[in-house]
């Protein structure tokens, strides 16, 4: 079987058709990760044994006429969702021998349907980061090009998935973590609406924030994994009630934030987004730019909302009752060892900047005001859709940058200028391929976003599946 | 804080935050920190003067009822701890005498 041209749907196809077993699919993956992970480090554990042991269960699934979408497909996970006795390390020290006590509720799901583990893969440090140069435990490459990185925080999913390490995978996206990887190694990226997956079992870093979401080769494979990660789950108190999604009839118009658009970025990236503008304009589509005034703000009322919530998240960590624990002859000391040594230094830097955005006498200047900031940036969203289905971006404003380039934590941060404001809105979003730019002689790829009204995936979906076969 | 620079006391910041640092941290930290809070000031430009209070954002909390039965996830539970003493997670001394 070629996995290079495997989709979660082609595979179902095959699997039904017993044109190979779930056993073979998974043997193939696990030859893939021993002949490419020396070299990508996509991966910080495989589960070899087990992922066999759950093939050969899928197989008797399937021999029985049980089978749901996900039965026998291997599959990755990201290293911050919990599956009960296996490490979760968030690629961190502080949490280097830890087993997971219990299931996450996207774990259940899979295994209620005979998914495979292939394993867990590499991620910048509690998701904090967007090279995966964070970790606790090495770099990862990006495959289109090994002296780049593939992206964060999960890039140890995104590398897995485009270097056919592993079907799909699991990734969580704070301020972009899912669609910048993706649109860094070529993949499909979907953050959901804030509220359609359930969180419990992902740990937290910024909790009005983050999302499980899936990496996938293509927009069907994209919605397959939706369809089963969805679903409200009263163990997440933010978790939204189920309803039946309306579609409601589309107008067909596109919104683009122009002037959000143009201040640093690379003009490659700006020439492959006007050309997927035409292609949607074939396709039927109006273009129109749409004035959406506080946006440009979206990136710094991130960097104090996301750090304030991390370090309060964070502070569950202090060595008493799991992970790591330091040495010492009285408590304070205990939490103050055992966080210096755990925690990396960019989990450190944002622990202590939410400290201080918090603090009293700063938190009205810097906490509260982001907050009613953020209120607009929500504001200019619902606006725009009054009068647009969706609102389109470049998902990154450069291709994938070279190990080491960003040194400076600002320089890095701006990576995320067009994912956040999804997040802060709390709105659907998902990133496409749309196509390449050539740099030191590299084809690297590039992401188109897709923003969608709450809850409305479905249009991601559509608009993204129209662009595929364009 | 709109016209001069926050003051920004990293060792007091860190200590708030319970995590020892290193002096060569802190002299990282007393460029970095100021760098990024310079980056975020942006949002003072910002017109908030139409929000009100109640944002679209609650804080959530579980309903504190319906417990489940006593134990049954003690053990679980405690066997990712790094120090027990029976049914019980054991930690250091919380008040000590000498006080600083």
């Amino acid at each position: 079987m070629d996995l290079s041209k495997l989709t979660i749907a082609a595979a179902r196809q095959d699997l039904d058709a017993k044109k190979y077993s779930a056993l073979d699919l998974t043997n193939a993956y696990l030859d893939a990760i021993a002949q490419k992970d020396g070299e990508i480090h996509a991966y910080l554990e495989v589960w070899k044994d087990s992922a066999r042991e759950e093939a050969k269960r899928a197989d008797a699934m399937i021999a029985k006429g049980d089978i749901y979408p996900l039965t026998g497909i291997p599959l990755a996970m990201k290293d911050n969702i919990l599956i009960e006795g296996r490490t979760a390390s968030s690629a961190s020290k502080i949490l280097e021998n830890y087993h997971a006590s219990y299931d996450s509720t996207v774990t259940e799901k899979m295994k209620a349907q005979g998914a495979v583990f292939l394993g867990r893969t590499n991620m910048d440090e509690f998701a904090m980061g967007s090279s995966t140069e964070n970790s606790a435990y090495g770099t990862t490459k990006n495959p289109r090009d090994t002296k780049r990185v593939p992206g964060g925080s999960s890039g140890g999913s995104a590398a897995a998935v485009a270097s056919d390490m592993a079907l799909a995978a699991l990734g969580s996206d704070t301020g972009g973590s899912i669609r910048q990887p993706a649109s860094l190694t070529g993949l499909v990226g979907l953050k959901p609406t804030y509220g359609a997956v359930s969180r419990f079992g992902l740990m937290a870093m910024g909790s009005s924030l983050d999302q499980i979401g899936p990496l996938t080769k293509t927009v069907a494979d994209s919605k397959i994994l939706f369809d089963v990660l969805k679903g409200n789950d009263p163990r997440d108190g933010t978790s939204l009630p189920d309803v039946a999604s309306i579609a409601a009839p589309q107008k067909k118009v596109i919104g683009v934030p122009r002037s959000f658009l143009k201040e640093g970025t690379d003009p490659d990236v700006l020439a492959r987004f006007e050309e997927t503008l035409k292609k949607l304009e074939k396709k039927g589509y109006e273009i129109r730019d749409v004035d959406m005034p506080n946006i440009p703000y979206s990136l710094a009322v991130y960097y104090i909302v996301m750090p304030a919530e991390a370090s309060t998240n964070l502070s569950r960590f202090d060595g008493i009752r799991y992970g790591l624990s330091a040495a010492a002859d009285d408590i304070k000391s205990v939490y103050g060892k055992t966080r210096a040594a755990g925690f990396g230094p960019e989990v450190r830097r944002r622990i202590i900047l939410g400290s201080f955005v918090l603090s009293a006498g700063y938190a009205d200047a810097y906490y509260r005001r982001a907050r009613a900031v953020r209120e607009l940036i929500r504001g200019d969203f619902l606006r725009a859709f009054q009068s647009v289905d969706a609102v389109v971006t470049p998902t990154c404003p450069a291709p994938a940058f070279t190990f080491g380039s960003k040194s400076d934590p600002v320089a890095m941060y701006i990576e995320d200028i067009f994912s956040v404001p999804a997040n802060l809105a709390g709105v659907p979003a998902i990133s496409l391929p749309m196509g390449t730019v050539v740099r030191d002689g590299s084809t690297l790829p590039t992401g188109f976003q897709i923003l969608a009204p709450h809850t409305r995936e479905d249009i991601l979906f559509k608009i993204g599946q129209e662009l595929e076969s364009a | 804080m709109n016209s001069e620079a926050p003051v920004v006391d990293i060792r007091a910041l860190a200590a708030l935050a319970r995590v020892d640092v290193s002096d060569a941290e802190v002299a990282k930290l007393e460029t970095e920190i100021p760098s990024i809070l310079k980056f975020v000031e942006t949002i003072q430009k910002a017109d908030i003067s139409g929000v009100t209070n109640d944002t679209s954002l609650r804080n959530v909390m579980r309903a504190d009822e319906d417990p489940h039965e006593s134990g049954i996830y003690t053990e679980v539970l405690l066997k990712a701890a790094p120090t027990r003493e029976g049914n019980r997670i054991a930690v250091k001394q919380v008040i000590t005498r000498k006080n600083n």
